[in-house]
């Protein structure tokens, strides 16, 4: 009797033993790696360094393209500032749709980085009585006047005050960014925003292989999975390599500007210097770095 | 007895596999290059401020193909200073022209004898490469805002050298107000994302 | 060996019933399969298959889980008045009320785990192994009063009929101490969750001072109406004695309790109306449409009639005493307060967005299959425990039983 019962419970062990030597064999380790890596904030170097070489090996299996993933850090002495001079913009959304080609945003479901609101010009910034979707022949309308809103990179953000697990923060240099691998999609901050400007995966993200954009940041544009949140970056892979937002390029009126607010020559100083400048939703204290300015 | 210990040490066998399993299989096999992958990357050199002694790089003017030089056909034809609208060559632009039209005609930018010349108001002569001067007679506020990089589409580097567009680059110095634009789709309604 | 002796009975207690109860199990499990195959589907497929967008991210899910914790905290005031008034089955109702309280609390963690886009990244907002982002996020905070609460109360229950199996007497000074330990932290996670959504001033609905005040008086009011109609349950079926003066009694309180929320609400209402500015929109929205929407105009004021109807009810002593009526306000205090705090505390939050433009939200058929998984586990869950905790108090199951065989006699009448 004794002996049947120990001769069953070693049974019971050794295959216990085998079966969980086999699923470790079988588990994906990268897989495991990616579920068990931890906040990028607290990485180290090499951490880091492993994981976006990991990236550029997923990416160039799953589109068959070479790709490059920085983790450049902000540069020291510089802080992003953003100008939108509302006495041009014609509502024409080419910058909508050249950020949505560089930052990889999924296109179907549809995510827009950059949303134009249509005004009118009797009542002024009045959001309650804007509109998103116009779609007239031909902009600007009559009577009308255009405010794009983006992710305003604030000096005190409420997304960032509110994520339970620090899956989103400001970096030095002023940008706020997201850590796609660390959120766990519990949308507080899309609630917290004042400004509309984060946005989630609500499904699997489609990007047509043949316009992904290869120049990545890990915080930036990298393609992201379905359930995390993203939002503007100020274009964090051309940024940190001196270059101008892809909105700002495509401008054609030249509506947008940007630089480094710590530079006394750069153009986004001179308007905050010598233009009428305001900020939107000012008394919630945000403090944005999208400032929004009278040209004319 | 027997059983006992065999019941003992089978625990510390189990874990002992277990562990075993855990750190082999969690080696990075991948022990390939670690090296940084961090490239040099050539920051720009920063751009000192513009003063008036200092030509601006900008893109080349938008010239109408088999236009320019103007010369080739202006060197022998007898010039004439009387103001009038232009009915033989040059009638599509006398067609368009309403840059302040009440006021201003062709040769009061371009100079009489040297049609592959623009000129100031002063009599001073200049290239077309740099008609913002031009401009900028009447236009100052706007070529102050445009020489700090405020005026105008920008391309470029914020920290290095910014790439530059004459105002006809933009603007038809001819019939300079912008034209109205054909906008983008206006964003997919949220009720239809599925 | 003791406990999982305790726990070998209890599971007993579990399998075993009428016909009605084999019936009721069973039709939950359906409930649970078809709720939990629409949840797969949820899984697979991505957050898409319910009708949250952008515009109104959080929606039926989280005002279930607000909804749910109300229920929780509510749960266990009724402990305040059974001691100051020294109703006699004060054990009784502080064991149930809390049975309550931990049913309520993992219907409340799972909605925020179907909520969420990565439920498997949940141990990311966790301290040590994750990066929590306390005290900053008031979901940290959510997250620690929660646990608190569901132990203390696990704690307790478990205690008290653990006691009660073994014929010991328990520990007094533990149960007294959790027990009023778990008052203030049932008004403490009401509190947490209200301030999750008063921490935002993009929300100016939300960003009232009376927004967790009202969330208190409102769960004070709904909350003790499932143990009212419990109770008198019990009374029926089991020798559970409980006066008609105490039912009355609890009905009492709930309606100083639902005066408060109607006062916290007319001052609400008077501060937007009276000084007209742009934030008015949301009450507007809420109660009378903006432009051709009028989507929740029917819901709020349904919510507010039924409030108001149960207020009556249980503020006229002849309607309060009359058990019939009594029982048609409990449930319609019920049903306001779940209206209320689902669609009316919600969506006028996210209707208009912060940018202005309207997005009409009505929960998708995925979403209403996972809160009906949710619900049903729920309802399964505190079967179980109602059913163990009558056999234990009421009908002598204990450790004497389980030896002796007398087990079978016992299982055939429950």
């Amino acid at each position: 009797m004794e002996k049947n019962k120990s001769r069953r419970s070693f049974l019971k062990n050794i295959s216990l033993a085998t079966f969980s030597a086999l699923s470790l064999a079988g588990c994906n380790m990268k897989e495991i790696d990616e579920f068990l890596q931890r906040n990028f904030k607290i990485m180290s170097k090499k951490e880091k360094d492993e994981i976006v070489r990991n990236l550029e090996l997923k990416y160039k299996e799953k589109y068959n393209k070479e790709f490059h993933v920085s983790d450049a850090p902000a540069m020291d002495g510089v802080s992003f500032g953003y100008a939108l001079d509302l006495s041009r913009c014609i509502g024409c959304r080419r910058c909508v749709y050249a950020c949505v080609e560089e930052n990889n945003q999924s296109r179907e479901p549809q995510i827009q980085w950059i949303q134009v609101l249509q005004m009118e010009k009797e009542r002024g910034v009045d959001f309650a009585h804007s509109d998103v979707h116009y779609n007239p022949e031909k902009v600007p309308e009559e009577g009308h006047f255009y405010v794009p809103v983006q992710c305003q990179q604030c000096e005190n953000p409420p997304c960032v005050k509110v994520c339970p697990a620090k899956a989103t923060w400001k970096e030095p240099d002023g940008i706020v960014v997201v850590d796609y691998n660390w959120c766990i999609g519990c949308r507080y901050c899309m609630a917290a925003c004042p400004y509309g400007a984060r946005h989630f995966n609500w499904g699997k993200p489609e990007i047509p292989e043949k316009e992904i954009n290869t120049e990545m940041h890990y915080l930036g544009n990298r393609p992201r999975m379905k359930g995390v949140v993203e939002k503007c970056t100020f274009c964090i892979q051309r940024t940190r390599e001196g270059r101008y937002p892809a909105c700002v390029e495509i401008c054609p009126v030249g509506a947008r500007k940007f630089g480094n607010i710590l530079d006394p020559e750069s153009e986004i100083r001179y308007i905050l210097e010598n233009k009428r400048v305001l900020v939107l939703k000012q008394e919630l204290n945000t403090q944005p770095k999208f400032y929004y300015f009278f040209g004319v | 007895m027997k059983e006992e210990r065999i019941k003992n040490i089978k625990v510390p066998i189990f874990t002992a596999v277990f562990c075993i399993g855990l750190f082999f299989g969690c080696q990075n096999k991948e022990s390939g290059n670690n090296n940084d992958l961090q490239k040099e990357k050539v920051r720009p050199e920063k751009v000192m401020a513009t003063n008036e002694d200092q030509e601006i790089a900008v893109e080349p003017p938008p010239f109408t193909e088999g236009i320019y030089p103007c010369n080739d056909c202006h060197s022998d034809i007898v010039p004439n200073p009387k103001r009038r609208k232009l009915v033989d060559m040059h009638d599509s632009i006398s067609a368009i022209f309403n840059h302040d039209s009440a006021n201003r005609w062709c040769l009061d930018c371009h100079d009489m004898n040297n049609r592959d010349s623009l000129r100031l108001a002063s009599g001073k002569l200049l290239s077309f490469e740099e008609s913002y001067k031009l401009c900028g007679q009447c236009h100052g506020d706007k070529l102050r805002d445009w020489k700090v990089g405020v005026h105008g589409k920008r391309t470029g580097y914020w920290n290095g050298k910014k790439e530059y567009l004459l105002c006809v680059n933009c603007h038809s110095p001819h019939s300079p107000h912008f034209k109205a634009l054909t906008p983008e789709p206006p964003p997919v309604r949220q009720e239809d994302i599925n | 060996m003791n406990f999982i002796r305790f726990i070998k009975g209890s599971i007993r207690i579990i399998l075993h019933g009428s016909k009605t109860y084999y019936a009721w199990l069973i039709f939950l499990l359906v409930l649970i399969i078809w709720g939990g195959t629409g949840y797969a589907n949820q899984l697979s497929e991505g957050l898409i298959k319910t009708h949250m967008r952008d515009s109104v991210s959080w929606a039926f899910y989280i005002g279930n889980f607000t909804f749910l914790v109300g229920v929780a905290a509510a749960a266990v005031m009724l402990v305040i008045p059974a001691y100051i008034y020294n109703w006699k089955p004060i054990k009784e109702i502080v064991i149930f009320g809390e049975m309550l309280a931990v049913c309520a609390v993992i219907m409340c963690i799972l909605f925020i785990i179907v909520d969420i886009g990565g439920p498997l990244r949940f141990w990311h907002m966790m301290p040590l192994v994750g990066t929590m982002n306390f005290p900053s996020s008031m979901l940290s905070w959510d997250f620690f009063v929660l646990i608190t609460y569901f132990l203390i109360n696990l704690t307790v229950a478990t205690h008290l009929l653990y006691s009660i199996f073994y014929k010991k007497e328990y520990k007094r000074k533990l149960v007294l101490t959790l027990v009023f330990i778990s008052i203030p932290m049932a008004v403490g996670i009401h509190t947490v969750t209200a301030f999750l959504y008063n921490a935002m001033p993009a929300r100016p609905f939300w960003n009232s001072a009376l927004l967790a005040p009202r969330f208190l008086a409102s769960a004070f009011c709904s909350g003790p109406a499932i143990l009212l109609i419990l109770f008198q349950i019990l009374r029926k079926v089991t020798k559970f004695e409980i006066k008609d003066e105490a039912i009355w009694r609890i009905a009492e309180l709930m309606v100083y309790a639902m005066f408060i929320y109607l006062y916290f609400t007319v001052s609400e209402l008077f501060k937007e109306f009276y000084s007209g500015t742009e934030h008015i929109l949301y009450w507007k929205y809420l109660l009378f449409g903006i432009g051709d929407n009028h989507e929740i105009v029917a819901y709020s004021w349904s919510s507010i009639s039924m409030g108001c109807i149960a207020f009556v009810l249980f503020l006229i002593p002849k309607t309060r005493k009359n058990l019939v009526t009594l029982n048609i306000g409990a449930v319609l205090i019920y049903a306001s307060v779940y209206v209320e705090k689902g669609i009316a505390l919600i969506i006028p939050g996210f209707t208009p967005d912060v940018l202005g433009q309207i997005y009409v939200y009505t929960p998708s058929f995925t979403e209403i299959r996972t809160a009906t998984m949710i619900f049903s586990l729920g309802f399964l869950l505190f079967t179980f425990v109602v059913k163990i905790a009558i056999a234990i108090i009421f009908e002598g199951y204990d450790i004497d039983v389980i030896r002796s065989k007398k087990l079978r006699t016992i299982e055939s009448s429950l």
